[in-house]
This record gives structure tokens, C-alpha cells and sequence, in this order.
């Protein structure tokens, strides 16, 4: 079951929402709605569901209703209409103690302006939301401790929060909402307000937090570079619509409409695209019990100059050229073993385009994509990188 | 053409007098409370020896405000003693104390209601202009036909003109507590009350001070005007000095009022601003 679903969520801004709700269901635009009616729609039937341990990013340039969306999965902001499922659980149906409730127990968050308080310490900032819920001092610092160290504020317990940087602020923010264990953390533009380098330590931290701990993360962004960075899924957002939901690379190969096309244009695709996007799949490798008149006939067949060699289990030994097997033959050597080069650039699957170009650059073999365990799951050749550049993504059976 | 009288004043001063016959108990009520309250703290204030007194002032002033403050505050206290004012000084500072203790009670709860709710803003806020700006004289006769004359009327007299501001900066500080933090409390959970107590009074906890430090100066601001209805102490010296034209006597009781006045502002206004350097 998926951690969080959200059905048909809209919220409508003004006095009389019922009418324009009407509207929406008519399929008017916002543009339309306000033009008849004068109420503003901040989020129009927004629809998706989050597993648990996902990081899912809002994304949408401001005013698209992001951060609205956010508020009101925590209804800090009450729907207009619509649902929202927490664990199975009817979040719109909670009555205001099951609602404190469901916050205090699920629900972190992490503001843009960090909103911490400054009449507390740093401490007692993080230990904020289990004082909220009455657990006694001891323990409330002692996870307070935790939290701060968690997040690499280890012996700044005791100081002010106004005495921090930016960055260790967020932190505070960060630690506050990871003190009480929740399952999902909501955050609204929680790096926006860093400057760039700062914004990408806290995005590497988030993500090593997030391994650590797998958690639910609700992320809401303007930035798309971030969205890609830290997304396993992004919901771009348009005038209070979901305009598509899709994984970073869905998103940037296979653009919904112009809208979500003009968003990621300029997007660098060699840092978002890759090595699993763009690999073929190996189908044409030969084992090292095939002989070298094998392997010579099989690149021949496919217009080849070099071939990959796995062991039995499809464990990667090397790569053995043409020129070596045509050697081998005239030669008479039957073992293909000894024609191996063993050296041949390996890259994981996660790995960035940006960081195969020199691979490829500097080898003038293939690339061979493998798993941890060096099981060959893929090749890059020149040729898919150059397609992958131009967002394409590889063929058909390299995207599988 | 001459139009009709609307009756206004015929009907205030008809209701208080149906105020007078129907809920005399209640005032009476209220009268015994705040004697009883005003004489023994008077007693209390009188009866403890000056030095004493002194001291309490100087270790109260030093530990709030500094030392400046206790050392001006204790030249000053014993120039009153000096002026042979010690008796309607502590007979003054009981009334104010009360006063500003009772404005304080309901007006940071009313303030507080005024900051949670616009309804309540909406309509406290024209009784306050309306409070601020009637001349104190004009509420002193109706309440003194209610109370009588003596330390009743002027202390009430004195907390209705002493708590517009309390009110007002109560209200001002809750509404500026930052959004941000008010949804943040709420994220994480709070409750209404915790939310009230565990961030807005807190963050506005400077603006609320100065208007506790507001009330306390219109309190004794009104010690003068408040001898009128027969309120002793130094505002009874102040008066007894003009009805005499006795310069050297007014003059002595007016001192010793401004002293007092420095005295409990230097110390309020620090508790604020200390706060303030904090947050």
C-alpha cells in the first residue's frame, strides 16, 4: 500500500468556493475561474500516491501551488475538496485531536525561512515537537541529541539559534523534524533560501540521511536542477495543476507537453541522463569457454571491432579486438583467456553522463555498465552517448 | 427647525443610577475586595521599616536592571524619605502596584483574545479609543455614585485609563510573532494553548512588556487626578498643595511622584529591552 495518496485534491481561495468548485469540475482553467468567479485556485485536482522510502518532489515556478499542495497534505491549508491518505488513514476526516495527532506521530517539516524559534536553543529547538507532545525532559534531549548529531550539529546543542549560519539553521530545522521520528517529512523549499554550495552539502545530506534512515520525503522545489538531483520522482506543477508525474529521466526524455519541454530545455542532460538510461543491453558477449574463432565470427556478424568476455555467471573478464582473435587464429590458440584485456573502463549503473564522456574519451573500447558484484548488465558505446546528449535516452532494449 | 434632543446624557446618567439601585451589592462587593486588598498592602508598604524597603528596591533594580538603576533608585528613595513623603509614597506605590496588577489581569487576556480573534479586535478595539480619549474626569463622577468616595473610585478610575495600551501591545505583540513560526508550531502539533504559551507569548513577550511598563506610568499618572475622589498619598499632597498654595509642599509630593516614576520605568523598560537583545 502506498504511504501517502493524495485524490483529487483542490483548493480553492475565496469566499465562496463552492461555485468555483463547480467550475473545475466543468474543466476550467484556472485563468477562466478567476475571470467568472474572482476565486483563485491554488490547487486543482492534484492526484498521485508516494511509497514509503520514496523522496517525491513538488516541483513549479512560484505561484504554481507547490507549496500550497504541500500545506495541504498536513492541513496546515484545508482542502477545498478532495482526499488525503496517510498509512490508509483519511487525513481530511481527522477531527482536530486525530489531526494533532497524525502530525505529531507522521508528519515532520522543514520551512523555507527555517522558522525556528529564537527564544529556545538549538537543543531545545529540535527537542520542539516531543515537548509538544509531552515526553519528559530526559528523553526528549537525549533524541534531541541525537537528531542535531544526525544531521552534523554535534556540540552546538547549547548555543543560539541566531548565532548559526544559514545552513547549520536549516540543519536545526532539519533535526527538529527528525527528532520525533516521523514517518514523512514535508519540506517546503527547505534549500532555497542557501546559497549554491551550501544547497548542494545539504542536498548530499539529505540524501545520506535518507539512506540511513527511509523515510518519506515530500520535497517542494522551484529548482529543477535540485528536483533532478535529489527526485525519484518529480510532480511538475503548472497554475495549480500536476502537469506530469514521472522519474527525473521520464520527465526530461518524455516531456507531458511544451510546458513541462520549455521547463526542462536547458536542462545540462550529461549530469541528469545515466548509464543505466542510455546502456545497450549486452546481448552480444562471448564466455570464456568460447574459443576465439567464436567470438571473431560474432563480431564480424555485427560489424564489431572489439567484444566484451563474462564468465558463465555473466561476470565481466574483459574485452578481446578483432585483431587479437584474428591472431589467435592464424596462431592456432584455442583459449580465449589469454587474448583478455582486463582493463577496461567499468562504470556503475548511477553513474552520470558527465562522468562516462571521459571514460569514452579517453578508451577506445566500449564502456561496460556492471553491478556490484562486476556482472555485466550493459554497454555504452559512442554512439548512445551521443543519442542520450541529444535526449533521446538509448534504444528501446537499452532503457529496460 | 429645531430638532429633538436625543437624550444621551439623560440615559447615562439614569443608567447608572438603576446600576447603583439594582447591582449596589456588587459594588459594594467590589468595594470591600479592593479595600481590603489597598489597606493591608498599604499597611504592609508603611509598616516595613524604610531601609528595608530600600533594599528590597535597590536588589530588585540591580538584578533587573542593573546597577545604575539600583544606585539611583536608592538616592532617590531616600530623598523622599528625606522630604518627610515616605508615608503617602508607600500609600501611592500600594495603589499603583494594585492598579497595574488588576489592569494586568484582564487586559493581556483580553489582548490575547484580541490578537486569536478579529471579531474580538474588531469590537475592542472602538471601547479602547472611546477609553483613551474620554477625559479621565468624565468616568471619575458616575464611578464615585457607584463606589463613594476614597481609594475605590480612583483605583478604578486608574486601571480603566491604565490598561488601553496594555491591551493594545498584547495584541500588537501576538499578531507580529512571524507567520512561519506560528505554522511551524502548528506542523509539529500544538495545541492552541501550547502554541500560546510556547511561542506567541514568548516571541512577543518584548512588546508585552512595554505595555506593562505603559500601564504602570498612566497608572501613576492618574494619582493626581485620582485625589480628587479621595485618594490619599502623594497625589493628596500634590492637591492639598495647590488648594493651599502651598508651593514648597506640591512641589515636594510632585518630586517625589517623578521619582517613583523613573524608579518603575528604568526597571520595567529592561526587563523588555533585555529580552529584546535575546530574540
Amino acid at each position: 500500500m502506498s504511504k501517502l495518496i493524495v485524490k483529487d485534491l483542490v483548493k480553492i481561495f475565496g469566499k465562496d468556493p463552492k461555485k468555483a468548485l463547480e467550475l473545475t469540475k466543468q474543466g476550467l482553467s484556472k485563468k477562466e475561474i478567476f475571470e467568472k468567479t474572482g476565486q483563485t485556485v491554488g490547487v486543482l485536482n492534484a492526484d498521485f500516491e508516494v511509497q514509503a522510502g520514496e523522496i517525491f518532489v513538488i516541483m513549479g515556478l512560484s505561484g504554481s501551488g507547490k507549496s500550497t499542495l504541500l500545506r495541504l497534505i498536513n492541513r496546515l491549508i484545508e482542502p477545498t475538496s478532495g482526499k488525503v491518505y496517510i498509512d490508509g488513514e483519511d487525513i481530511t476526516a481527522a477531527d482536530g485531536e486525530k489531526l494533532r495527532e497524525i502530525r505529531r506521530q507522521k508528519l515532520g517539516m522543514v520551512f523555507q525561512r527555517f522558522a525556528l524559534f529564537p527564544h529556545r536553543s538549538v537543543l531545545d529547538n529540535a527537542a520542539f515537537g516531543l515537548e509538544i507532545q509531552g515526553v519528559e525532559e530526559k528523553e526528549r534531549h537525549e533524541k534531541a541529541y541525537k537528531a542535531l548529531e544526525l544531521v552534523g550539529l554535534k556540540g552546538w546543542e547549547h548555543s543560539d539559534v541566531s548565532q548559526l549560519s544559514g545552513g547549520m539553521q536549516q540543519r536545526v530545522g532539519l533535526a527538529r523534524a527528525l527528532a520525533s521520528d516521523p514517518d514523512i517529512l514535508l519540506m517546503d523549499e527547505a534549500f532555497s533560501a542557501l546559497d549554491p554550495l551550501i544547497r548542494k552539502d545539504m542536498q548530499d545530506e539529505l540524501l545520506d540521511i535518507q539512506s540511513k534512515m527511509n523515510k518519506t520525503i515530500i520535497f517542494v522545489t522551484h529548482d529543477l536542477d535540485e528536483a533532478l538531483r535529489i527526485g525519484d520522482r518529480i510532480a511538475l506543477m503548472k497554475d495549480g495543476e500536476v502537469v506530469q508525474i514521472g522519474t527525473p529521466e521520464q520527465i526530461l526524455t518524455n516531456p507531458a507537453n511544451d510546458y513541462v519541454e520549455r521547463f526542462v530545455e536547458d536542462v545540462d542532460m550529461s549530469k541528469v541522463l545515466t548509464a543505466e538510461g542510455i546502456m545497450k543491453r549486452p546481448d552480444v558477449v562471448v564466455t570464456t569457454k568460447d574459443g576465439p574463432r567464436y567470438a571473431l565470427r560474432l563480431m564480424r556478424e555485427k560489424g564489431l571491432s572489439s567484444i566484451f568476455v563474462t564468465s558463465r555467471d555473466r561476470k565481466l573478464k574483459g574485452i578481446v579486438t578483432a585483431d587479437c582473435c584474428v591472431d589467435a587464429v592464424v596462431n592456432g590458440y584455442n583459449d580465449i583467456n589469454r587474448l583478455i584485456i582486463p582493463d577496461v573502463p567499468k562504470v556503475s549503473p548511477d553513474t552520470n553522463l558527465q562522468d562516462i564522456i571521459p571514460l569514452l574519451a579517453d578508451s577506445k573500447y566500449p564502456v561496460a555498465v556492471v553491478n556490484e558484484e562486476d556482472r555485466l548488465l550493459g554497454v555504452i558505446v559512442r554512439g548512445a552517448l551521443l543519442a542520450g546528449m541529444m535526449k533521446k535516452g538509448g534504444d528501446e532494449d537499452g532503457a529496460a | 427647525m429645531v430638532l429633538p434632543k436625543i437624550p444621551i446624557g439623560d440615559t447615562v446618567a439614569w443608567l447608572v443610577d438603576a446600576a447603583d439601585e439594582y447591582f449596589g451589592w456588587l459594588f459594594d462587593f467590589i468595594t470591600d475586595v479592593i479595600n481590603f486588598l489597598v489597606g493591608n498592602f498599604t499597611d504592609l508598604l508603611i509598616g516595613m521599616p524604610p531601609l528595608i524597603f530600600i533594599a528590597i528596591v535597590a536588589l530588585i533594580g540591580w538584578r533587573l536592571a542593573g546597577i545604575k538603576v539600583a544606585i539611583g533608585s536608592v538616592l532617590g528613595l531616600f530623598l523622599i524619605w528625606n522630604m518627610d513623603m515616605w508615608k503617602p509614597a508607600m500609600e501611592t506605590i500600594s495603589l499603583v502596584v494594585i492598579a497595574t496588577v488588576i489592569s494586568l489581569i484582564i487586559s493581556i487576556p483580553l489582548g490575547i483574545a484580541t490578537a486569536r480573534s478579529d471579531m474580538v479586535h474588531r469590537l475592542v478595539m472602538p471601547v479602547l479609543d472611546f477609553m483613551q480619549t474620554m477625559p479621565p474626569f468624565v468616568y471619575l463622577v458616575p464611578v464615585v455614585i457607584l463606589f463613594a468616595i476614597g481609594n475605590v473610585p480612583g483605583l478604578i478610575a486608574t486601571v480603566v485609563f491604565a490598561m488601553p495600551p496594555a491591551i493594545r501591545l498584547t495584541g500588537l505583540g501576538i499578531r507580529q510573532v512571524p507567520k512561519d513560526l506560528v505554522e511551524a508550531a502548528e506542523a509539529f502539533g500544538a495545541t492552541e494553548g501550547q502554541k500560546l504559551v510556547k511561542v506567541q507569548l514568548p516571541l512577543a513577550m518584548p512588546t508585552i512588556m512595554a505595555g506593562v511598563n505603559q500601564c504602570i506610568l498612566l497608572a501613576l499618572s492618574m494619582v493626581v487626578i485620582a485625589a480628587m475622589v479621595g485618594v490619599g498619598g502623594l497625589g493628596g499632597m500634590v492637591l492639598r498643595g495647590i488648594q493651599r498654595l502651598d508651593v514648597g509642599m506640591g512641589f515636594e509630593a510632585g518630586l517625589s511622584i517623578v521619582i517613583i516614576a523613573i524608579i518603575l520605568d528604568r526597571v520595567t523598560q529592561k526587563i523588555g529591552g533585555k529580552r529584546k537583545t535575546t530574540t
